[in-house]
């Protein structure tokens, strides 16, 4: 080795050292198969099957909580603070999520922001079943959970989780933008949880589509309609009924709920309220 | 270009306009105990003719109805361009049958209220252009603001209930209680036959298929084109049928009610005060100003005076909401015409910074809940001075500089906003529109000079408004107004005296005295009335909004006619809607 310091430009000199101890090591190897043995068992890396699963899990859950691609889709007040989320002083991008897609085909993740009225949840179930898995649901805000302050509405669904099933909800009215972050890693952290033996769009048979409820006399969900149609065509509601069928089947507690329907019941009638 | 208006008094005070128009038409007009004009419904259109022509009312502020127990009550308010509070004109539909005859043919603006009012009470217009729902769908069992429909989750007809949970013990009874488990209800016997067969999108068609007749300038059909619910350029759940020409828009029919939530039946139901958190979230990007409006109009009806410190903090407050309000507007404008996102970044910097204000004043960065019937519920906290100097005298001033250098005369926004979507002035105040719409279009009407509210006679500041019509001169105006918040924020500043901070007598549940009012403030968005009616209970007998935003889109159509598709995404960023306060 000389002083000088090289020029990277020049063609680097073998050292002779190198060299020699170069042609030892193959020397051995082409005589020696207990020292082939040896070599192999230093380089490939013998274990059990599922933490080959574990340790692929640990990547692929990496790659995908990494870059989480939310749905430009704002309903109400709370898409306000979800916009100021993704905007400098919060900076949603911090953690994957800042690419906002118009398109339902391209995003993984759906915040539902604001109340979700009767008129809107047709359109929002078929974005949902636009989404390809693996998708994730987030309920930004009070409307979206639960009705929130406008539950008592006659055209308010009382929570978006009535349609599709929710990762996240993020409690608020609205979620300030630190609490629609937290609710991002909340997700992030759920999908560290998720592995690729047990994920739903891995598995055999169809995937799960939501049936878009349709807008009659009131909003119809269809799951419902058989319960309408029998319902439509009984007098009337029958909680004694019920009661006594709950009390018989030894359900103490449907028992006692039914119980306290009759008594909710009798009232609202003497009120004029039914 | 800024043009100052002069503060006159209405050519007529609405006392006078009632008894000159009781002189003229002696069999069909009288004057109740309100004020108010109360028409015959035959002569109504001769009646608003009149008015409109011989007695200056030539905007139409408002159109609402209320159920009455033996009849429904048609109410419009209409006002002078030259200033002064608006007239209001009853006219009584029968129970059974409620017809009266539309409006539209005298104020254009009463299209979309017309419809509401159709929707909502079941009171047909005799001869309206298109009298179908506008908030809910068609087909929707029902009119839900009259008295006698009962909402799905409905346990009293008013609030505080008597008991939520019998004895003491509660458990989640309202789906149990419902017909059918969930918050929907259908009518008896109601056996949805032929749900599963009806058209996949659900969406109903607003346009004419006259309108889809062969295009001869092309060659080929018309089209029709649905853009939203979810599209990135409707600014939210708002949907535009457009029939197409090539790409040239022939038709546009805004479709609204997807944020529909029930604001005024839940505030029916509501005690008085417990409205106005519920205000906030109408137009929820100028939430101060929507609280103004509605504490206004209590105040005038319970007759309360406001203390000097708190109308200050008000008007503070507000003029700081309408900067950071008109900051995302013209920012979201920019988005739509092809700026994206970059001028955004700069304005939502400076808006978290009067949000920072507003929260530590009220505690919440976007629902304030901060006013109170005759003053506010906090005193201003000590850090708020020095901030609010700063970012007056300082931060902001050079804020709105480096956006008007950097935006107005670029060149996306010569081409893409000059000449584009012009309302000449006969339109805007025909089809009422408000705010930075009627102003971009040369008409000088702002309700903080028309009608001054608050204390903003005090101050020196003058109407910004532009003549084109256009795009351009919206954006200008929306500019315009930002500096001249800044001046009265200033002023109010220096001024803030000592004092308290509420007026009126301290009650735990607010009374408000039998009778109603018509309130307005001047919004970012245009100008925001309420209609309170009370019956002396602790709730609203009749509570109705007059938003800016919903009354704005009745002009959209009027302006895309001729324009590309492009633009007309474009046209709306100028209306800049808000669509809680659309839909309400």
């Amino acid at each position: 080795m000389s002083d000088t310091p090289r020029s990277p430009f020049q063609t680097p000199t073998v050292d002779p050292d190198v060299m020699a101890a170069w042609s030892t090591y193959v020397e051995r190897f082409e005589n020696d198969p207990d020292f082939i043995l040896s070599q192999v068992e230093q380089s490939v890396m013998i274990t059990t099957f599922d933490r080959v699963v574990g340790m692929l899990d640990q990547v692929y859950n990496w790659g995908r909580r990494s870059s989480i691609w939310p749905l430009g889709f704002g309903l109400a007040c709370c898409a306000i603070e979800m916009i100021a989320t993704a905007a400098g002083r919060y900076d949603i991008d911090r953690f994957g999520a800042g690419l906002f897609r118009a398109s339902p085909r391209q995003a993984d993740l759906m915040i539902v922001s604001g109340t979700v009225t009767k008129k809107m949840v047709p359109q929002i179930v078929r974005l949902w079943n636009q989404m390809p898995e693996p998708r994730y649901m987030l309920s930004m805000g009070a409307c979206a959970t639960g009705g929130g302050p406008f539950k008592e509405g006659y055209n308010v669904v009382s929570g978006i989780d009535q349609f599709i099933p929710v990762d996240v909800y993020v409690p608020g009215c609205p979620p300030t933008p630190q609490a629609l972050l937290h609710g991002l890693i909340t997700l992030q952290r759920k999908i560290d949880g998720q592995s690729v033996r047990d994920v739903s769009w891995y598995r055999r048979g169809p995937v799960e589509e939501i049936p878009v409820p349709v807008l009659g006399a009131d909003l119809i969900d269809l799951r419902q309609l058989p319960d309408i149609r029998a319902r439509a065509g009984m007098a009337g509601d029958e909680p004694e009924a019920e009661a006594a069928a709950a009390a018989a089947g030894g359900d103490e507690r449907a028992a006692a709920m039914a119980e306290r329907l009759v008594i909710w019941r009798e009232r609202a009638k003497a009120a004029g309220k039914l | 270009m800024t043009m100052t208006m002069d503060v006159r008094p209405a050519a007529l005070a609405p006392a006078d306009v009632a008894a000159r128009a009781q002189a003229r038409f002696p069999e069909a007009v009288t004057v109740d105990a309100h004020g108010a004009l109360v028409v015959d419904r035959a002569a109504l259109i001769d009646v608003a003719t009149a008015l409109r022509d011989d007695f200056g009312l030539a905007y139409l502020n408002n159109l609402t109805c209320v159920d009455r127990p033996d009849r429904f009550d048609v109410v419009y308010h209409a006002c002078s361009m030259a200033g002064g509070a608006p007239v209001a004109i009853k006219v009584a539909a029968d129970k059974a049958n409620p017809v009266v005859p539309s409006a539209v043919s005298v104020w254009a603006g009463a299209n979309f209220q017309e419809r509401e009012v159709y929707d909502m009470f079941g009171v047909r217009f005799a001869g309206h252009p298109n009298l179908r729902r506008i908030l809910m769908w068609d087909g929707f069992a029902g009119y839900p603001l009259r008295k006698d429909w009962k909402e799905a989750y409905f346990e009293g007809a008013q609030k505080p209930f008597n008991s939520r949970w019998p004895d003491g013990a509660f458990f989640f009874g309202e789906e149990k209680l419902t017909e059918w488990k969930s918050n929907a209800k259908y009518p008896r016997g109601y056996t949805a036959t032929g749900v599963e067969k009806a058209r996949p999108d659900n969406t109903v068609m607003v346009l004419d298929a006259e309108d889809l007749k062969h295009a001869p300038d092309i060659g080929s059909e018309r089209l029709i084109v649905n853009m939203g619910p979810q599209h990135p350029s409707t600014h939210g759940v708002f949907q535009m049928q457009l029939v197409l020409d090539g790409e040239t828009v022939v038709d546009l029919q805004p479709v609204m009610g997807y944020m529909h939530r029930n604001h005024e039946k839940i505030g029916e139901r509501n005690l008085w005060l417990a409205n106005m958190p519920y205000t906030d979230r109408l137009d929820y990007i100028a939430q101060i100003g929507n609280e103004w409006g509605y504490a206004l109009t209590v105040e005038k009806m319970m007759g309360i005076e406001v203390p000097d410190r708190a109308e200050h903090i008000r008007i503070i407050l507000a003029e700081l909401n309408r900067i950071q309000s008109h900051f995302w507007g013209v920012t979201f404008l920019l988005n739509d015409i092809g700026a994206f996102f970059t001028p955004m970044m700069y304005a939502i910097e400076e808006r978290e910074i009067i949000l920072d204000l507003l929260e530590m004043t009220t505690g919440s960065r976007l629902m304030c809940n901060y006013m109170r019937f005759g003053g506010v519920a906090y005193d201003l906290p000590e850090a708020f001075l020095p901030l609010a100097n700063t970012l007056v005298y300082d931060r902001l001033p050079r804020a709105i500089d480096e956006m008007d250098s950097f935006l107005t005369g670029s060149e996306i926004v010569d081409t893409r906003m000059r000449g584009v979507g012009v309302l000449p002035a006969e339109q805007a105040i025909g089809y009422s529109a408000s705010g930075p719409v009627l102003r971009g279009s040369g008409v000088p009407y702002d309700v903080r000079k028309a009608e001054p509210y608050g204390i903003y006679d005090r101050f020196d500041w003058d109407v910004v408004s532009y003549p084109e019509g256009d795009i351009y001169a919206r954006y200008m105006v929306r500019l315009g107004e930002m500096r001249e918040s800044l001046k009265i924020v200033q002023q109010a500043l220096k001024q803030l005296p000592g004092g308290p901070i509420m007026g009126g007598k301290k009650a735990w549940q607010i009374r408000v005295p039998e009778g109603e009012a018509y309130g307005r403030v001047e919004n970012p968005r245009g100008e925001l009335g309420y209609y309170c009616v009370s019956d002396g209970k602790a709730n609203p007998y009749r509570y109705h909004v007059r938003s800016p935003c919903f009354i704005n889109l009745t002009a959209l159509g009027e302006m895309t006619k001729g324009h590309k598709v492009a633009d007309t995404v474009a046209i709306l960023g100028s209306i800049d809607i808000v669509l809680g306060e659309v839909d309400r």
